[in-house]
């Protein structure tokens, strides 16, 4: 349930579902993402997402009209797979509902269904729909049921046993992923990471305007996750009835471990020590190492960052693992705040800085920047950690603010900014120390040359 | 090649020169066409949204109200209250049972929070098909509170953005005729159809004071709800961005007896074109405003002139593809081009009419692809085959030129550099060249690629 004591929402901390859907299709290779309802909801989720990223993000809609409206959207909705099957090529299409096309009662399976019997003469991509109507959950939502709806539609038989791990990592920068997907080729084992947006999000300067970019995660390599070691879920909080890891784990027993998003020491053991245990490969003494750097690193800086008061906002598991990241380093967490409701926010705030702080984090869900705001004024914060849309409120209350995960479009280079596991935190450390010692240089009157 | 272009499009297509002119357009965007275009509630929200001391409340689900959180350039030189973003955040117990409530309540606490001079009220998609009396709650706190609340009819798949720019004129319709005009100047004007992107109504209006022209309302950059209510007290209506606000104009000149003219501030000839209008229209009431605007122009281009010439050295020859949202920026934007000694090959618009692409197709070279409601498909196309050297156009155009090795210019409402007016001129300028002159592009492979084959085909010779 929501803790925002107001009816209506100002300046929200989240987006809406079928962005998260949208986003997390194009991780997958040779798909394109296709929003079933009017034409502007692709449009501007195609502008939100190119501010991010700076990448081509063709999102294709049903376009309907009134007339649709009215007497149901199926034939746009056939007619644009059509349309897409014969200009872009994709051999898959994420099909995607909106709030429009729920309401007016779409049975997208039923339309999909017939759409494969009517052209059944044609080589058909393979279609993957999920529901996500706008007036329910967050773009994490849509992003998570997107997933889990890939697991479940495209791995449809058990594959043969393999040395393969499957990693959802949620919803990560693509440097994020690259640097995972080099750890977990370290640890000497193939890796399907649903969805994968590290290059089709990231692409480099090509020859030519790619209909569909290259990369993510490939079709075959999706259908042998039933076969895998095991999975790995990054994220703590609870947002679908079944994720996919838990799909597979039902349907073909593959093993499901679930961890945090690897942000700081505590939840990036917890990563490493997943991996060791799907692969049993002890970790290669390269994060070893890594890790070792990165304690040297707090042991140096912690007396800069020591008592420094920060409001934690965004999308629920990557506050849960920045303020985990936050607490380990000394940093206050003053109030951790999400747009979300889940079921498990508090409990897992209060898990990932137990023995680090002497009780839990404040947590507020369902709340808006006004909310935040609100308290922010009693709560004198030193630091904001979060996606640029707090901009405006760090530059009132004259704090620095350490922009972290999605969106970031006020700053450059947001898609190359590691977060995740000893190397990734190592870099938001050094960020963040360099937050507060510019500040500190800023604010002083002599502005020492050396701090 | 070809392939780029869906067949039940072809007649939104057309190459200057090829045949009697006739293009297809404002029709439904193509179901997977990957289309540029948004909805009626972004067509409504971009006109209304600037007016700053006005309460925005969409009544939506929270995606609606999120992507139009301050992505406008639009500046306010006293409240800003439009930066906002206001949601009914609906949610599907209220998707079930109806929105009504919700908003009225929203509404309520909102107006007691912010204190607004007005109230507009967008009504999104899904508030369209629960069927939500979105009027009848306006009314009934319009009622309440003693501002005026004023309902948009904007729901997404009502149309295009055109749509939603009728929606607008009609709400801020409801608001002109309130208020007091005794105290204004005969010679007096409203500014419609700009946007005060990086503060460009500012640059306008100042041209105007330079003449002894009042300006009663801007609408609706920097605007103001009580500037509106007056807004039928001014003399004449100038109306930018014709698309937008045109139907308001007329509306006015049906009930008020306003006259009205179109203007554009972008380029050199435009923008003094635009002041000399003004000033023909009231030189029977004030007869030495020709001489005042010539003034004005004079010393605007004194500055401006010697300063372009720099630019224009590097840029003569370059090749240009313009693809906006309205298309009558886009006829500015060929003249400005030419000052620059540049050739425009491509021009298209999101919402263009079929006067105005008659328009547009006669003041084009030969040659020059016109294109209604494009896509990314269509448009890298013509980048490449058309050797395009800079593109116009907005975010979702801007990867596609930069992926191609094409320099770009921001020419759309996020922008945040001034392109109006003289000064604007010279921004522009700075900016097309900046991008069109980059060393970076010998870099990018494509361009490599056609400096490799260029070279080794001045080698065969």
């Amino acid at each position: 349930m929501s803790d925002s004591p107001y009816v209506s929402t100002t300046n929200a901390c989240k987006l809406c579902t079928p962005l998260g859907a949208a986003l997390a299709f194009r991780g997958v290779e040779g798909a394109i993402p296709f929003l079933h309802g009017s034409q502007g909801c692709a449009t501007y989720m195609r502008r939100y997402i190119i501010s991010h990223f700076r990448e081509p993000m063709d999102i294709a809609s049903s376009a309907l009209g009134e007339k649709q409206a009215v007497f149901g959207g199926g034939p746009n909705l056939k007619k644009g797979i059509l349309n897409v099957m014969s200009k872009y090529g994709a051999s898959v299409v994420g099909v995607a509902t909106t709030c429009l096309t729920e309401t007016i009662g779409d049975d997208v399976p039923r339309l999909l269904a017939e759409f494969r019997k009517e052209f059944s003469d044609l080589p058909l991509p393979e279609i993957v729909h999920v529901s996500t109507p706008s007036y329910s959950g967050t773009h994490m939502e849509g992003w998570h049921a997107a997933v889990a709806a890939l697991a479940s539609q495209l791995v449809q038989v058990k594959a043969e046993p393999q040395r393969r791990v499957n990693l959802m990592p949620g919803l990560v920068s693509p440097a994020d992923l690259r640097h995972l997907k080099d750890i977990l080729a370290d640890f000497g084992v193939a890796a399907t990471v649903l969805p994968d947006i590290s290059d089709s999000m990231d692409r480099p300067a090509l020859l030519d305007y790619e209909k569909l970019p290259a990369g993510g995660t490939t079709l075959a390599d999706i259908r042998a996750m039933s076969g895998a070691l095991g999975s790995i879920e990054c994220g703590r909080a609870d947002h679908v009835a079944e994720s996919a890891g838990a799909n597979l784990e039902r349907r073909f027993g593959v093993k499901n471990l679930r961890v945090g998003i690897p942000v700081g020491i505590r939840e990036s053991d917890a990563f490493f020590a997943a991996l060791e245990e799907l692969t049993d490969v002890p970790t290669p003494k390269k994060y070893q190492d890594e890790r070792g750097r990165l304690v040297d690193a707090y042991v140096d800086g912690h007396k800069y960052v020591a008592g420094k008061r920060a409001i934690v906002y965004g999308e629920e598991d990557l506050v849960i693992a920045m303020t985990a990241f936050l607490a380990e380093i000394g940093v206050k967490p003053i109030l951790c705040a999400t747009g979300a409701t889940c079921k498990n926010f508090k409990a897992q705030l209060a898990a990932v800085t137990e023995g680090l702080l002497p009780e839990p984090p404040e947590a507020r869900e369902g709340v808006d920047f006004h909310d935040i705001a609100e308290q922010a004024a009693d709560l004198a914060p030193d630091l904001l950690v979060g996606h640029s849309k707090g901009y405006t409120y760090a530059k009132a209350w004259n704090v620095p603010l350490m922009r972290v995960g999605f969106p970031i479009h006020d700053r450059f280079g947001g898609q190359r900014m590691r977060h995740v596991a000893y190397g990734g935190t190592q870099e938001l450390f050094d960020r963040l120390v360099n937050v507060v010692l510019e500040r500190k240089q800023e604010d002083s009157a002599v502005g020492y040359g050396y701090l | 090649m070809e392939q780029a272009i869906f067949e039940e499009r072809r007649d939104q297509i057309h190459r200057t020169g090829e045949g009697p002119f006739e293009l297809a357009c404002n029709r439904d965007s193509l179901a997977g066409a990957v289309s540029q275009r948004a909805c009626v509630f972004c067509g409504s929200r971009v006109v209304l949204y600037p007016i700053a001391d006005a309460l925005h409340l969409v009544h939506g689900p929270i995606g609606c109200a999120v992507y139009t959180w301050d992505i406008r350039g639009a500046l306010s030189s006293g409240p800003e209250l439009h930066r906002l973003s206001f949601s009914t955040d609906l949610q599907e117990k209220d998707v079930i049972f109806g929105g009504e409530k919700k908003l009225k309540a929203a509404l309520l606490e909102l107006i007691e929070r912010h204190k607004p001079k007005a109230a507009f009220v967008y009504a999104t998609c899904i508030v369209g098909i629960i069927g939500d009396d979105v009027a009848a709650v306006c009314r009934d706190v319009a009622e309440k509170t003693g501002i005026p609340v004023i309902p948009v009819q904007s729901e997404g798949f009502k149309g295009n953005k055109r749509e939603g720019y009728t929606a607008a004129c009609k709400a801020m319709f409801t608001l002109t005729g309130s208020g007091d005009t005794s105290d204004i100047s005969p010679i007096s004007i409203n500014i419609l159809g700009d946007f005060n992107l990086a503060g460009e109504i500012w640059i306008i209006r100042d041209y105007f004071k330079r003449m002894g022209v009042e300006t009663v309302a801007n609408i609706t950059g920097d605007g103001r709800v009580d500037d509106i209510r007056r807004a039928h007290g001014a003399a004449l209506n100038v109306v930018q961005c014709s698309g937008a606000t045109m139907e308001l104009a007329k509306m006015m000149q049906d009930k008020y007896g306003i006259p009205f003219i179109r203007a554009s501030y972008l380029g050199i000839e435009d923008m003094a074109d635009s002041l000399y209008a003004v000033a023909e229209h009231f030189k029977d009431r004030d007869p030495g405003i020709m001489e005042r605007a010539q003034q004005v122009v004079r010393e605007e281009l004194s500055v401006l002139l010697p300063q372009l010439g720099q630019y224009r050295k590097d840029l003569e020859g370059k090749k240009v593809a313009i693809y906006v949202g309205g298309a009558f920026k886009a006829f500015s934007l060929i003249k400005a081009f030419r000052h620059l000694g540049m050739k425009v090959v491509l021009v298209g618009s999101q919402t263009g009419t079929k006067e105005d692409y008659e328009e547009l197709a006669a003041i084009c070279d030969p040659g020059t692809v016109i294109v209604d409601d494009s896509n990314p498909l269509e448009l890298s196309k013509f980048v490449k085959e058309l050797d395009v050297d800079l593109f116009v156009g907005g975010v979702k155009e801007r990867p596609i030129a930069h992926k191609l090795g094409v320099g770009f210019c921001d020419h759309n409402h996020e922008r945040k550099e001034a392109l109006e007016g003289f000064v604007g001129m010279l921004n522009f300028a700075r900016e097309v060249h900046a991008s069109a002159t980059s060393p970076i592009w010998r870099f990018v492979p494509r361009r490599e690629a056609m400096a490799k084959a260029e070279a080794a085909k001045k080698e065969a010779i």
